[in-house]
C-alpha cells in the first residue's frame, strides 16, 4: 500500500512538474557565466551548471525528454514485437522458425551493446536515439508474445471460434489479443523503466539527445566531469532518475500484483 | 546422450553466430548517407575518399563484401582504424586482458557478496534482518552504472579518500570500478540464493540430515548449499552479458582501459572498423559464455546428467 501511494505521488509529481515547466516556458538553455556551478540557493533551486544554467530548469526538460522517448519506444516495441510474435506463433512452421532464429540472434548482443552500436552508426540526435531503441527492444516482446500465443493457440474457446468459421485474422485480435493485455501492460510498464535508463546511458556516451537540449545521460556525464567541485550536480540528476525508476518499477510490481500475472 | 546434446547445441550456436556476424557486418551499411564520407568528415580529399572505400571493399556488391569480411575474420584479421591504421587486433589484444579482469574481479565481488547475503537473508527468513538485505537487493539492483559508479566514486575516493578516483595505476584502481559492474550481480545472486536455499530447506533429505543430529552448520554447508548454488551457475552465466555490456559505461566512467572504453573511443572518433570489431568480440565473448554455462550445468547437475 506504501508502495503504490509513493509511486503515485512520484509519477504524479513528476507529470506536474514536467506540464508546469511547458506551461512556464522553462527552457533551462539561457547561460549566465556569472553564476557557473553555484551551489542550490533560493535564486538556483538545484544549483546551476558548468555553463551557469538553472539544473532545476534542465532537469523538467531531461525528464520531459525521458518521458518522451520510454512513451514512444515502448509503444512502437510492443506494436512490432506483439505483431511478429503472435503471427509467429499463430501459424508456427517456418515463419515461426525463422523469427525465433531472428530473435536469438539479437539475444546473442548482450544488454544494451546493440542499441549502442546501432546509434553509434546511425548518428546522435533524439530520431537515431528513439530508432537504435526501437530495433533492439521489440525483440522481447516478439518472444513473449509468441510463448503464450502458442499455448492460447490450443485453447478450446479459440478452436470453437475457429470451427464457428473465425478467420485468422479475427481469431489472433479477439481471442489470443485480449488474453495477452494484461501481461503486455505489466511488460510495458517494466520497460518504460528500462527504456529511460537504456536512453540515458546511450546520452551518457554522447549518443543521444545534443546540446544545448537537456537530457538526464548527458547531465549526468557533465556532472560526473565536475563531480570534484560541484558534487550536488550529479547527485540531483541521479536521485531525479532514480526516484522515476523506483516509481515505475513499483508500479510495474502493484499492477503485475492486482492483475495476477505470473509469468513476468 | 550427452554428446548428441553438445552437438545439437553447437550447431544452434554455429547459426547464431552466423546470424551475429551478419549484423555486425551490416552495421556499417546502416550510416545514413555515404558511410566514407562520414568517417573522414567534409575536409576529406577525393582522393582520400577513394582509398577508403577500396580499403573497406565498399565499391563490391554486398554479398562478395560479406563473403570477404568472413574471410578476413578466419584469418584473424579484424581491419585496420581508419585514422591511424593500427591493425585492430594489435588494439583489441592490448585492451582486452583489461576488461576481462575487471569482469572477472566483478564477478567475484559478486559472487563474494551476493551469496553471503543470500545465505544470511534465507538462515533469517521473515525476520528483520531478511527484510532489509531483500529490500536492498530488489531495489537497488536497478541501479545503472552511470549513476552507481558517480556514487561510489563520491563516496570513497572523494570524501572518504580510501582509493582512487579512477584510472589504472594503482592495484587499487580497481575497486571502485569493478563494485560499480558486480554490484547488479550481487544483488541478483542475493535474492536468488535466498530462495534457492529456503526452497531446499524444505526438502525431506534436509529434515534426515537434521533428524540425524548433524550441526545445524553441517546441514547448511555440507547438505543444503551444495544444491541450493546449481541454479547459481545459470545465473552467473546469463548475467555475465549484462556485466559484458556493462563495461562501456563502467570503463568510461573510471578511465579503465578496456575494450568498452576503445569502442566509446572509436564511435567519437567515428572509426567504424573499431566499433564493428568490439561489439563482434563483445557478442562472440556473450555467445562463448552462455554455451559454456549450458554445459558446466549440465556437468554439475547429476540430474541434468541423464536428462
Amino acid at each position: 500500500m506504501m508502495a503504490k501511494t509513493f509511486a503515485i505521488s512520484v509519477l504524479v509529481f513528476w507529470a506536474c512538474a514536467v506540464l508546469l515547466a511547458r506551461v512556464l516556458e522553462v527552457h533551462g538553455n539561457e547561460i549566465d557565466l556569472q553564476h557557473i556551478l553555484a551551489t542550490p540557493s533560493l535564486h538556483f533551486w538545484f544549483g546551476s551548471d558548468d555553463l551557469g544554467r538553472d539544473i532545476l530548469a534542465r532537469v523538467l526538460r531531461g525528464a520531459e525528454v525521458s518521458f518522451l522517448v520510454a512513451i514512444v519506444v515502448t509503444l512502437v516495441n510492443m506494436l512490432v514485437g506483439v505483431s511478429v510474435g503472435v503471427l509467429a506463433g499463430f501459424y508456427g512452421g517456418k515463419v515461426d522458425r525463422l523469427l525465433m532464429h531472428i530473435t536469438d540472434v539479437f539475444l546473442a548482443f548482450p544488454g544494451i551493446l546493440l542499441a549502442i552500436a546501432f546509434a553509434a552508426v546511425l548518428g546522435p540526435g533524439m530520431l537515431n536515439l528513439v530508432f537504435a531503441l526501437c530495433l533492439t527492444g521489440w525483440v522481447s516482446y516478439a518472444r513473449l508474445a509468441r510463448g503464450q500465443t502458442l499455448s492460447l493457440r490450443n485453447r478450446q474457446h479459440v478452436q470453437a471460434a475457429e470451427s464457428l468459421g473465425a478467420t485468422p485474422f479475427r481469431l489472433m485480435l479477439r481471442h489470443i489479443l485480449p488474453l495477452l493485455t494484461s501481461l503486455l501492460m505489466v511488460e510495458a510498464t517494466y520497460s518504460l523503466a528500462s527504456i529511460m535508463i537504456a536512453e540515458a546511458s546511450l546520452s551518457f556516451l554522447g549518443l543521444g539527445i545534443q546540446a544545448p537540449s537537456a537530457s538526464w545521460g548527458a547531465m549526468l556525464r557533465d556532472g560526473v566531469r565536475y563531480m570534484l567541485v560541484a558534487p550536488h550536480y550529479v547527485l540531483i540528476v541521479g536521485l531525479s532518475l532514480m526516484s522515476l525508476i523506483l516509481a515505475i518499477n513499483l508500479g510495474g510490481d502493484y499492477l503485475r500484483d492486482q492483475l495476477d500475472v505470473k509469468s513476468v | 546422450m550427452r554428446g548428441q546434446i553438445l552437438i545439437s547445441r553447437c550447431l544452434s550456436l554455429l547459426s547464431v553466430v552466423f546470424g551475429v556476424l551478419l549484423l555486425t557486418f551490416l552495421l556499417i551499411h546502416l550510416v545514413p548517407g555515404d558511410p566514407v564520407e562520414v568517417m573522414l568528415g567534409e575536409s576529406a580529399t577525393a582522393a582520400d575518399s577513394a582509398a577508403l572505400r577500396e580499403e573497406l571493399g565498399l565499391t563490391q556488391p554486398l554479398v562478395i563484401q560479406f563473403g570477404t569480411y568472413l574471410k578476413k575474420l578466419a584469418q584473424g584479421d579484424l581491419g585496420q582504424s581508419i585514422h591511424t591504421k593500427t591493425p585492430i587486433t594489435t588494439l583489441i589484444q592490448a585492451r582486452y586482458p583489461a576488461t576481462i579482469k575487471l569482469a572477472l574481479v566483478a564477478l567475484a565481488l559478486g559472487l563474494l557478496i551476493g551469496i553471503p547475503m543470500g545465505i544470511f537473508a534465507a538462515l533469517h527468513a521473515g525476520h528483520w534482518q531478511d527484510f532489509v538485505v531483500t529490500i536492498i537487493s530488489v531495489r537497488f539492483s536497478a541501479m545503472p552504472a552511470f549513476w552507481l559508479g558517480p556514487l561510489l566514486m563520491l563516496l570513497l575516493a572523494v570524501w572518504l579518500g580510501w582509493l582512487p578516483v579512477s584510472g589504472m595505476d594503482h592495484s587499487t584502481s580497481i575497486v571502485l570500478p569493478a563494485l560499480t559492474l558486480g554490484f547488479g550481480l550481487s544483488a541478483i545472486l542475493t535474492r536468488m540464493t535466498r530462495t534457492s536455499l529456503l526452497e531446499v530447506l524444505n526438502e525431506d533429505y534436509i529434515r534426515t540430515a537434521r533428524a540425524k543430529g548433524l550441526s545445524e552448520r553441517t546441514v547448511i554447508v555440507k547438505h543444503a548449499l551444495r544444491a541450493a548454488l546449481l541454479p547459481i551457475i545459470t545465473i552467473v552465466g546469463l548475467q555475465m552479458g549484462s556485466l559484458l555490456a556493462g563495461t562501456v559505461i563502467t570503463e568510461t566512467i573510471f578511465s579503465w582501459d578496456g575494450i568498452g572504453r576503445l569502442l566509446v573511443e572509436s564511435i567519437e572518433k567515428r572509426d567504424y572498423p573499431i566499433t564493428q570489431a568490439c561489439v563482434l568480440i563483445i557478442a562472440l565473448s556473450y555467445v562463448l559464455i552462455n554455451l559454456l554455462t549450458d554445459v558446466l550445468y549440465r556437468f554439475a547437475d547429476p540430474r541434468m546428467r541423464h536428462a
